[in-house]
């Protein structure tokens, strides 16, 4: 049975740009390798972190929405702790409205980078990548509920 | 409330009748379904100074959402985007 789920990780803040996006890309990667479907995903950026982990006090934070088996999941977490880049993870199975939520969420998002920059609407609203870091901030602090 | 319909008992002072303002559910208000933990700002709005979770009886939550409450605290707590102790959070 497909479910569909939500996961963020948080890598260390010593990485450079491109070994940030080589961490994403394996993610996908395995997820896709294991029958899934990336629905999303969502580069929230460097952000302080609201406690030190492993001594650090920031960390890039990296979301995805994917549809798989559930028998994945503990596949990917294994992934995600034998990695040395990540520091934390979290990956939640979305309910119905949580579904409904993720949509309106990616629409709005959408919607707000489509406003100021309409030249990079498709950029911002299939990947999400490419949007700067503090406007992805701001962003974060008001999504609508 | 007998007392003021038959004018028996004359108060010297008018008895102070407090009007609470009745507390609801925010959530059951505006029809919110779900509680998302990578909102960290919102949920703020249930936590106290320390970062505690505030009870029912002083936000009006119900109980149905107070769990989701609860549940989505406790998730951003762990991705670090809340505090699990602080002072001053407000």
């Amino acid at each position: 049975m497909i479910k569909q789920y939500e996961t963020v990780f948080i890598a260390t803040p010593v990485l450079s740009e491109t070994q940030m996006k080589e961490a994403v890309a394996k993610y996908i990667q395995l997820i896709t390798d294991n029958g899934g479907e990336v629905v999303y995903q969502e580069d929230w950026g460097l952000k302080q972190l609201a406690y030190p982990i492993q001594h650090k006090t920031s960390g890039f934070y990296y979301l995805i929405e994917f549809k798989s088996e559930p028998e994945f999941v503990s596949v990917l977490e294994t992934q995600y702790h034998r990695d040395e880049r990540i520091i934390r993870y979290l990956t939640v199975a979305l309910d119905k409205d949580a579904v409904a939520y993720a949509e309106h969420r990616r629409q709005n998002r959408a919607a707000k980078a489509a406003a100021p920059k309409a030249e990079e609407t498709k950029v911002a609203a299939q990947a999400a990548t490419e949007a700067e870091p503090e406007a992805e901030k701001n962003e974060d602090t008001s999504v609508e509920q | 409330m007998a007392n003021a319909t038959n004018n028996e008992i004359r108060y010297l002072n008018p008895p102070t009748v407090e009007v609470r303002k009745k507390k609801y559910c925010r959530f059951k208000k505006a029809g919110i379904k779900y509680v998302d933990y990578k909102d960290p700002e919102f949920l703020k709005k249930f936590l106290n100074e320390q970062g505690k979770i505030l009870p029912r009886r002083i936000t009006g939550t119900s109980l149905k959402f107070q769990r989701k409450v609860a549940q989505a605290v406790k998730r951003a707590r762990s991705l670090a985007l809340l505090p699990y102790v602080t002072d001053l959070l407000k």
